[in-house]
């Protein structure tokens, strides 16, 4: 395995090195936001990220200096050797990093997308210097001891009179509350954004109580969806608190950004510049970013859907990007016929059975799908042969799947943790349903066998010394019999353990935990293998990729991480969210990985070349749970407002919202032929749902694939198949066997 | 409302107070109020963030409780020193004090001494983690096992039993109008029943499947059968198993059927067996009873009423089947009772019916009285009280009269003393004092003098638990027969009379001389006697009569569990030692708990004056010894 990759690897660095910085650059649109490096401090327009509207050298080597304190301070020492290698070149080398990206071929689409984001902000900037005086002084806010957030923060020192912030805001408020119905929805989506830039600035300037005033006056107008972000920025009433919130400094950074039809944009653009209201329309060029679009104004309804992340909504542009969203061909296996017919005999239904069989087939042999990525687009570890024999019982059972349906529903075993004390954290299964292991708080990785076969350890070098290379069941005879036991204790982390993955080839375990490591694991002799240090902080998440040798991580400093089990260190660092990165999902096809965050978006990411190709938001509260669908096309979401959301990964829309759990969602799986999504959840219930006719009701409707515009019917009730409550024992994992039983895992809390 | 909550999340900050009183904590003495103001304000918010990440690490422990260690993984990751080894036993650990016009919390933390520590018993370990599996769903349908909670809540089949037009498939859940196997082909879905269509209840199928069939048969069997263990067994089952809601159709029916034939054959053990079924049903807390009860209720009335119950009515004791079946008739009237049903009126009027009747037998004259006494101390005193002097009157003629037969004579003699029992109690309440024999005589004829003695020993009991009165009727409210064959053995009362002191629970054991008293039926008996072991201060040495003695009134010496078990009645005994002269008196607070649950069985308490740790410790372990005799099971506590 490690054999093949080697050299593509080392290429793969390569660009990881090029990768890192440029996804702050220019690379993609969405990524600059992660950092404060993207803005160049005070001027509004720069933030635009466009090489062409950044200042002259002495500036950017001030930002270099603030960006290298920024990641010393939060540990990113790796980035810091990077930036230090790249601005240890001369003065004119900074930009560098612009051009770094645009070389490899597939970005082109994402360049496309940023030159036009780079207009608008441009065009924007423009208004700016018209209609407004803005001073700020960048110069004065390096020279403070703490340049990083003071840069971040100078543009809130521009000063307007305190005491007229109410009445600005309830000015704009009796405006938008005037206006006609159908711009009023659109118009209201600035409350929110405006609200909180103007209370910081009262805090930034600090004017407490006004700020204070101003909190408790309207605080209460905004979505209930914002209420946790409220709840951070109400206890935030100093200007000292503002260093280190991370809350806040996303707010500054990443510019919030709403959808509003040109026609509400030009209303709202009127109204301020007759009133001559600027400070709010400082506030406007400066903190947000509009997204304008041509053509009907969306329906309260239509935002509600979309709205809800803690930076607005993903840019229209951040979402054009093609993916290759299809399954790559399954290599050919020669399948012993022979073998397969006389099962098929020794089951009942002999036509019955061989048709499923035949689709199957037919379509293997199809040619290839036009919206898969190249095979070799990444590289993939070669099939040995105990994979083949995998493959082939794969297929074997898979003749003998059940067709779900709505009429067909899957039988769901529950796997109950007894005596888990409230401190199971992860669980996972194997693809072949063989194994099963358990995360707990008290740093320890279990493992189940569920089969009568109980789990043997190697035995010890001395011993296989001893044994007869030659012999057919040699891989029996390694095994050390004394060693049987249903259940296996992996001691080794130092902190609760949120995330496990088997290897597709049951070889292997990943667990990632509060320590800050990932560990690999090795299920011959159940000892650690490997302890995967990058993220300082706790890793939520971890994931093995289907076809194996990858792996992705994400944690609380808010990068995924895409590793190999053979290297160290990461390939690539997937940067972006706002927030901590709390689950991680690869594509079935291995080339693009999901992660859900606490942000509150989705983000879908090019194994390639590291870029961020999809941004969905919608949800309300952290993402606990993603599922691809088996056939690529979409995406399933869960967060902790209760809610799945689907996706369509081809046209980066959301298609679908399921309504019904009644608290946080920690576990989504569709079946093996995605018949039926199944939903696990803190309110101890499997929820199964019609997913064939969620997604066939959206292929009829017509697409709005321009606009990004989605008309959510509430079917929820129609799509939910059955409702099946546990004792007291919440669902955090669910799992499809290959035959499509469904089984279930959570602790029983008595 | 939210606007409200957000409202205070934002004012919300510590006091400049509890500033002031860390800063003394540390040495830092007069500390100015605007550093106080500061800092309050600074720690506040410090602790607002990591209460915020804390929540993450909850979320991400999937758990709904915030943990101590999800507060040092917090402070872990802002690079703080966690708390180490803060853990606590209560839910609130802190204390709180004021003194010179402050208020204070603290966290107390007490000296240990390591020698307990060692000493102690180790705790158990706890088990180690398990996996179990089991079917939350076959191809749909769940299946009705203990690890399923219950397919039909008990509140959806009370709705569907008092509106049963608003029918909810079990197994899903209230509001939802999903579509199961069966709905789902069907073309009226969720949004056909909101349009008011006429829907027809669906007649429900009561198919058994064969595991039921076969469980079915098995408890029926084991119920009736002979061997007690085994119907222990089953009872437990039956009143604890979720899965029963969809066989309770025929325990009802099994159950009116089985009392109607072993009524005709007086087959009194029977009854007793099917009676005991009834209970176990309603003890059952998923199941709602309310469909059934036009089999169950002439089934419990038969059980209190009839004629004869058994074969040889002068030897058997079929009064205590009377009184249990009382018992959970009047449970079925306090749980079922509705101003639609009117249960309990009518059962009222069924009992004052047949107990007016001149030709009524003793028999059915007793479970009247018994019936109606059950049903509390209002229907006694409106029903019972008026009748006494008449009931007194006929039970004299039999008693004093001419031999009739023993027969009679002994159901007066039961009738009487039934009486006696339940009117004292509410003769004592409403009764002013004092008790004067002649005065009850006028007033309720032969049996006054009786009931005098009864209501006197009533009073005494009631002074003196004056505190606890309250708390006793409560418990006396939620009446639960049990038929657990409680332990005696309290060897300072084992008397003729022990069965009230030591309150065998309404114990069907057919030899028991009397049923357990209906005052107080709560099974969970724990006592605590208060155990003196010193010729100390007079105050404590009635209690010791009391305690020991077997001629005290029954009432007298129980303590109600519910209460006790708050308030363990401990008295301060300060009495010296024979080796201890002219040392500071030893005090020892002992109390004795007579058990029924493991949780309480015996707490013995020794707190040795500091002073006196040196004196003796053999004599206090003698003394321990010494008290705790008397004690039928004794356990260390802990």
């Amino acid at each position: 395995m490690a054999a093949v990759q080697g050299g593509l690897v080392d290429a793969v660095e390569e660009k990881d090195i090029k990768t890192e910085p440029s996804n702050d650059g220019c690379g993609n649109n969405n990524a600059n936001d992660a950092r404060p490096l993207s803005t160049s401090p005070g001027s509004g327009a720069s933030a635009g990220s466009n090489a062409s509207a950044a200042a002259g050298p002495p500036e950017d080597q001030q930002t270099l200096l603030a960006v290298l304190q920024f990641l010393k301070k939060n540990k990113l020492t790796e980035s810091v050797d990077i930036l230090r290698r790249e601005a240890g070149l001369p003065e004119d080398s900074p930009d560098l990093k612009a051009g770094g990206d645009p070389g490899s071929g597939s970005a082109g689409a994402a360049g496309d997308g940023n030159a036009g984001g780079g207009d608008a902000s441009s065009l924007l900037s423009r208004v700016t210097t018209a209609s407004s005086a803005v001073a700020p002084a960048p110069t004065k806010a390096v020279a403070e001891d703490q340049p990083d957030v003071n840069v971040v923060l100078s543009a809130y020192s521009q000063q307007g009179d305190p005491k007229l912030y109410p009445v600005y805001y309830s000015g704009l408020k009796r405006f938008i509350e005037s206006v006609l119905d159908c711009h009023r929805a659109e118009l209201s989506q600035v409350f929110y954004p405006l609200f909180v830039h103007m209370y910081l600035e009262l805090v930034y300037n600090n004017h407490e109580s006004e700020a204070k005033a101003f909190f408790d006056k309207f605080s209460g107008d905004q979505e209930c969806y914002y209420e946790d972000d409220l709840r951070v920025l109400s206890s935030l009433s100093k200007r000292e608190h503002m260093r280190g919130n991370e809350t806040l400094l996303d707010f500054r950074t990443s510019k919030f950004v709403l959808r509003i039809s040109r026609d509400s944009y030009q209303l709202l653009k009127r109204h301020l510049q007759e009133r001559q209201n600027n400070q709010i329309w400082n506030i406007i060029q400066e903190h947000l970013y509009i997204d304008i679009f041509d053509g009907m104004p969306r329906s309260k309804s239509q935002i509600d859907a979309m709205s809800g992340s803690l930076a607005g909504e993903g840019k229209r542009e951040a979402n054009k990007a093609k993916v290759y969203y299809g399954l790559l061909k399954e290599p050919e296996i020669e399948l012993p016929l022979d073998d397969e017919d006389e099962e098929a005999e020794n089951e009942e239904g002999k036509p019955k059975k061989k048709k499923p069989k035949k689709d199957n087939m037919g379509s293997k042999s199809k040619k290839q799908d036009p919206n898969a990525p190249a095979q070799t687009r990444i590289p993939l570890p070669e099939l040995k042969d105990s994979d083949k024999l995998d493959k082939i019982m794969y297929m074997k059972e898979a003749t003998k799947r059940i067709r779900l349906g709505p009429d067909n529903l899957p039988s769901i075993c529950f796997y109950s943790f007894l005596n888990a004390y409230q401190g199971l954290t992860a669980v996972d299964f194997t693809d072949d349903s063989s194994l099963i292991a358990g995360g707990f708080a008290d740093s320890t990785v279990r493992v189940w066998s569920v089969t009568p076969k109980k789990l043997r350890k190697v035995k010890s070098a001395a011993d296989l010394n001893l044994i007869d290379k030659e012999s057919d069941d040699v891989l029996e005879r390694i095994m050390d019999e004394k060693t049987a036991s249903e259940s296996k204790i992996l001691y080794g982390h130092g902190g609760p353990v949120y995330g496990i993955s088997f290897s597709p080839d049951r070889n292997y375990l990943l667990s990632s935990s509060e320590d800050g490591t990932v560990r690999l694991w090795s299920l011959q002799t159940f000892t650690c293998l490997v302890g995967y240090k990058g993220h300082n902080y706790p890793v939520w998440d971890t994931q093995f990729s289907p076809h194996g040798y990858y792996f992705v991580s994400g944690g609380h400093d808010r990068v995924a991480r895409l590793w190999a089990t053979d290297h160290y260190q990461p390939l690539r660092i997937f940067s972006g969210h706002l927030a901590d990165v709390t689950c991680t999902r690869f594509h079935p096809n291995s080339n693009y990985l999901a992660t859900g965050s606490s942000d509150r978006t989705i983000r879908l990411w090019d194994v390639l070349n590291g870029n961020c190709v999809r941004i969905f938001t919608g949800h309300k509260g952290p993402i606990h749970a993603l599922a691809f669908s088996p056939n690529g096309k979409f995406l399933a979401s869960g967060a902790t407002d209760g809610r799945v959301l689907l996706w369509d990964i081809g046209h980066g829309l959301m298609i679908g919202e399921l309504k019904g759990h009644t608290d946080s969602i920690y576990s989504l799986r569709f079946s093996r032929d995605g018949e039926i999504l199944a939903s696990g959840s803190m309110d101890n219930t499997v929820r199964l749902w019609n997913a064939t006719k969620a997604f066939d009701d959206l292929e009829t409707d017509d697409f709005t694939a321009a606009t990004g515009h989605v008309h959510l019917q509430d079917n929820s009730q129609e799509l939910l198949l059955g409702t099946y409550l546990s004792k007291s024992t919440p669902v955090i994992h669910l799992h499809f066997t290959r035959r499509n039983l469904l089984l279930a895992a959570g602790a029983y809390n008595p | 409302m939210a606007e409200e909550r957000r409202q205070k999340q934002c004012s919300v900050s510590l006091p400049t107070e509890s500033m002031k009183a860390m800063a003394e904590s540390m040495g830092v003495g007069q500390l100015q109020e605007e550093s106080c103001a500061a800092l309050s304000e600074e720690v506040s918010y410090r602790i607002k963030e990591i209460a915020q990440d804390a929540l993450k690490f909850m979320h991400h422990g999937k758990r709904r409780k915030l943990t101590t260690s999800d507060i040092d993984n917090a402070l872990k990751l802002k690079n703080v020193e966690p708390l180490y080894g803060f853990q606590s036993q209560e839910f609130i650990p802190f204390r709180f004090a004021s003194g010179g016009g402050r208020e204070l919390h603290f966290y107390e933390e007490k000296e240990v001494d390591l020698s307990d520590i060692i000493n102690t018993p180790l705790p158990r370990v706890p088990l180690d983690v398990s996996l179990k599996a089991h079917w939350l769903s076959i191809e749909g349908v769940q299946p009705s096992i203990p690890e399923n909670p219950p397919p039909a809540p008990k509140e959806q089949q009370k709705v569907e039993s008092t509106e049963p037009l608003k029918v909810i498939k079990p197994g899903q859940e209230e509001d939802g109008t999903m579509q199961g196997k069966s709905q789902g082909a069907t073309p009226a879905d969720g949004k056909g029943k909101d349009k008011g269509l006429i829907r027809l209840k669906p007649r429900s199928t009561h198919e058994l499947s064969v595991e039921q069939q076969l469980y079915y048969k098995e408890i029926t069997e084991a119920c009736v059968g002979s061997c007690e263990a085994k119907r222990a067994e089953a009872l437990q089952s039956i009143a604890t198993d979720p899965g029963l809601y969809q066989m309770l159709p025929r325990f009802s029916t099994f159950i009116s059927e089985g009392v109607r034939v072993n009524v005709v054959q007086n087959n009194l053990a029977l009854l007793i067996y099917l009676m005991r079924m009834v209970k176990a049903l309603m003890d059952n807390p998923t199941l709602y009873l309310e469909k059934y009860l036009h089999e169950l209720i002439p089934a419990v009335v038969t059980c209190i009423v009839s004629k004869q119950l058994c074969l040889r009515p002068d030897v058997d004791n079929h009064w205590a089947l009377r009184d249990f079946a009382a018992r959970l008739m009047a449970q079925s009237c306090k749980t079922f009772s509705t101003t639609t049903n009117n249960i309990q009126s009518r059962i009222t009027k069924t009992f004052t019916k047949s107990w007016l009747d001149e030709k009524t037998q003793w028999t059915t004259r007793y479970g009247c009285i018994a019936g109606l006494s059950e049903l509390g101390p209002d229907v006694i005193k409106t029903l019972i009280l008026p009748r006494l002097t008449i009931e007194g009157a006929r039970i004299k003629a039999v008693m004093e009269g001419p031999v009739v037969s023993n027969i009679d004579k002994i159901g007066a003699d039961h009738v009487q003393s039934l009486l006696l029992k339940h009117c004292a109690s509410v003769i004592a309440k409403i009764r002013p004092q004092p008790d004067n024999v002649e005065q009850y005589r006028t007033d309720y004829g032969y049996l006054g003098p009786m009931l005098c003695s009864h209501v006197m020993k009533a009073r005494t009991q009631a002074a003196l638990q004056a505190q606890q009165v309250n708390r006793t009727t409560l418990t006396i409210t939620q009446p639960r027969p049990t038929l657990t064959v409680s332990q005696s053995g309290l060897s300072g009362s084992a008397g003729p009379r022990t069965p009230s002191i030591i309150k065998v629970p309404s114990s069907l054991t057919l030899m028991s001389p009397r049923p357990g008293t209906p005052s107080q039926p709560s099974p969970p008996a724990t006592k605590y006697i208060v155990m003196a072991t010193s010729a100390g201060a007079a105050s404590t040495q009635q209690v010791i009569t009391l305690s020991s003695s077997q001629s005290a009134s029954p009432v007298t010496s129980t303590v109600p569990s519910a209460t006790s078990t708050f308030q363990p009645l401990v008295k301060l005994e300060s009495g010296s030692g024979p080796g201890l002269t002219g040392s500071r008196p030893m005090q020892k607070y002992i109390v004795v708990s007579l058990p029924s649950s493991a949780s309480s069985s015996l707490e013995t308490k020794s707190s040795v004056l500091p002073t006196s740790i040196s004196s003796n410790p053999l004599e206090a372990a003698m003394k321990l010894d010494r008290s705790e005799s008397p004690g039928a099971s004794t356990q260390s506590p802990h």
